[in-house]
């Protein structure tokens, strides 16, 4: 098998490969100049729809499906939000490719503007990304300047303007209603769904949200062509009419007790196993792993034993965490506590919940506070079934909560407690000897530090 | 916190916020840069800067608070530190010692997370996951991201003057 050559991160580690004449290069805009030339934005919806590429921002939506949901013959405008609001603990691909690829994202997103007719394109950047900020602004401005953005894009009567617009720190502006709605200026507060954005969107109008690894990949099959694309990753399963099949280079965040984190670029399928031994060098200090998050830690946990599943789309539902999500890897020693873990999890959602559904609202505050209590040496057995009952009843699925956020809230605690129970039973016999078997209410400890 | 009724924002920020109109097709969707735009020169945004881009923008105050409020990244009552440090405590930095790091940085400098030193300099914030857990642990330091940092460091590197974050 010939060694895997990276694609989406060809630019890093190139001097200057962050510029105009960098990307182009190394063959960028040729193929935009091409489509805008000689193609219709059907043609590229019919492109990426053969591609079988799979959003990249955690869904795992087909790209070319959702573009066809847009009305027909809309009078327009129609709008494209690209969301770099990156906040899944763990990840930060979107990071890299903004950073030291800004023009790869931007072909994308023009491109994909052409697909799907739209004028407008808003690229919702979230504030803690300051050098992102600024290198994209530095590329749009050389892609005005070079006449790729603005009035009659290269003579092809396409017009397009790509503006940034800035976050203010919240997680949830990550969900693409809460991320319209933010972009409206109001709370990001997600919308009850149907319409869909691809109907009523931003401003009332049909709006398309792609991640900023999506648009990296659509350059990338204008480039390279569907066929390069599909002979990466995994493919649909013959048994399986739903699974659509895991197609192309994925981009994997490695992170937590590894030797080298960094973020690394493979075919969709590699193992979590192959990943931190191949491209993480092994787990930090010689030590052996406990447990690693597949994909952002609101897709649950793998155990070390179950490290040899593919990181593709199906992947990690077969081991009872949520799906592959940002695909943002982080690894969990064996001398960490999982009660350590689970508070970090629960600390992280009560605090980005946006308070919108009760369940959730509710459910990661008082996960959190069940959590303080038991690290205080004052839980009892009772807690953990508590907290797997607030596990299994938010999130869209149970069909409590508007968005999925909720889910992702969950699945770290069900699939902590569900496949560490032993050491959560031992943890909270050990500290608390005298009340771990008392069943009667308890006062909660004053919550610390979520918000 | 009451508003007192004077002009705070200054007409060179009308001006900067005046410019983005053309991008959006309604002037609400300006609230969120309008307060980043407040936020960068006062370094907060009191209720009397609500007052005034509520009137640049043609809105109800209560709107633009109720925006504001959500995000609890304007402060409101006093400005926040000339350097404005988040420091990471989700779960990359955290195995990494985000949370001690974050502990031993709030007592060097005699503050409380979220607390301001006296003299105005420095803030510092837990944040949630900053996207550098390839650095981890890692602060954010005004547009300066801190990467790998032992308390030690990141003791000396936040006593430094910084450029304003953009």
């Amino acid at each position: 098998m010939t060694p895997f050559k990276p694609v989406l991160l060809e630019a890093v580690g190139v001097p200057d490969g962050h510029t105009l004449a960098s990307y182009r290069g190394r063959g960028g805009y040729a193929p935009l100049e091409a489509t805008l030339a000689q193609k219709q934005p059907n043609d590229v919806v019919e492109m990426v729809k053969a591609s079988g590429l799979r959003g990249r921002g955690g869904a795992g939506f087909s790209t070319g499906l959702k573009w066809t949901f847009l009305p027909k013959d809309h009078p327009g405008p129609i709008y494209l939000c690209v969301n770099a609001d990156e906040s899944e603990p763990g990840t930060f691909n979107n990071r890299i490719l903004m950073e030291d690829d800004p023009h790869q994202v931007l072909e994308g997103t023009i491109l994909s503007s052409f697909a799907t007719r739209a004028s407008t394109a808003y690229l919702y950047l979230r504030y803690e990304y300051p050098r992102s900020w600024h290198r994209l602004q530095a590329a749009i401005d050389e892609c005005y300047a070079a006449g790729l953005l603005g009035r009659n894009i290269l003579g092809s009567g396409f017009s397009l303007d790509i503006y940034l617009h800035r976050g203010a720190a919240a997680y949830i502006c990550g969900e693409e209603t809460g991320l319209i709605e933010s972009l409206e200026g109001k709370r990001a507060w997600p919308r009850i769904k149907p319409p869909f954005p691809a109907i009523e969107g931003v401003f009332k109008k049909p709006t398309v949200v792609n991640n900023i690894e999506t648009m990296a990949c659509v350059a990338q099959i204008a480039r390279r062509g569907v066929d390069w694309f599909k002979s990466i990753g995994v493919p649909a399963d013959p048994n399986n009419p739903r699974d659509p099949g895991s197609y192309g280079p994925k981009l994997y965040c490695l992170s937590g007790h590894v030797e080298k984190p960094g973020c690394y670029e493979a075919p969709l399928g590699i193992t979590l196993r192959q990943l931190v031994d191949q491209h993480g060098g092994g787990v930090w200090k010689g030590r052996r792993a406990k447990a690693a998050i597949p994909g952002g830690i609101s897709m649950g946990l793998f155990t070390e034993a179950e490290f040899d599943t593919p990181l593709d789309f199906a992947g990690p539902g077969k081991v009872g965490c949520l799906g592959l999500g940002t695909a943002a890897v982080v690894v969990i020693d064996d001398q960490t506590s999982i009660v350590d873990f689970l508070h970090n999890s629960c600390r992280f959602f009560a605090h980005e919940s946006c308070g919108q559904c009760t369940p959730c609202r509710e459910g990661t505050s008082w996960s959190l506070r069940i959590l303080e209590r038991i690290r205080a040496g004052r839980g009892r057995l009772k807690d953990l079934d508590i907290l797997l009952e607030l596990g299994t009843t938010m999130g869209m699925m149970p069909g409590s909560t508007i968005c999925g956020l909720a889910d992702g809230a969950a699945w770290p605690i069900k699939n902590a407690i569900n496949k560490f129970r032993g050491e959560f039973e031992d943890f909270i016999k050990r500290t608390n000897p005298a009340g771990w078997m008392v069943t009667d209410p308890v006062p909660a400890l004053t919550i610390v530090g979520a918000h | 916190m009451i508003a007192q009724g004077r002009r705070v924002i200054t007409e060179a920020m009308e001006a900067e916020i005046e410019a983005l109109a053309p991008r959006y097709p309604n002037r609400r969707a300006l609230v969120l840069p309008a307060l980043h735009i407040v936020n960068r020169e006062l370094l907060h945004v009191p209720l009397d800067a609500v007052v005034d881009i509520a009137a640049v923008l043609g809105l109800p105050p209560a709107e633009v608070q109720d925006t504001l409020s959500f995000y609890q990244f304007f402060p409101q009552e006093k400005p926040h530190g000339k350097v404005r440090a988040f420091v990471c405590r989700s779960i990359s930095c955290a195995l990494r010692g985000g949370d001690e790091l974050l502990e031993k940085l709030c007592h060097a400098h005699g503050i409380h997370p979220y607390g301001t030193t006296p003299d105005g300099e420095l803030t510092i914030e837990p944040a949630e996951c900053l996207g550098a857990c390839d650095f981890a642990p890692c602060i954010l330091a005004n547009d300066d991201l801190l990467m790998n940092m032992t308390p030690e460091v990141a003791v000396t590197e936040l006593k430094k003057p910084r450029r304003r974050a953009t």
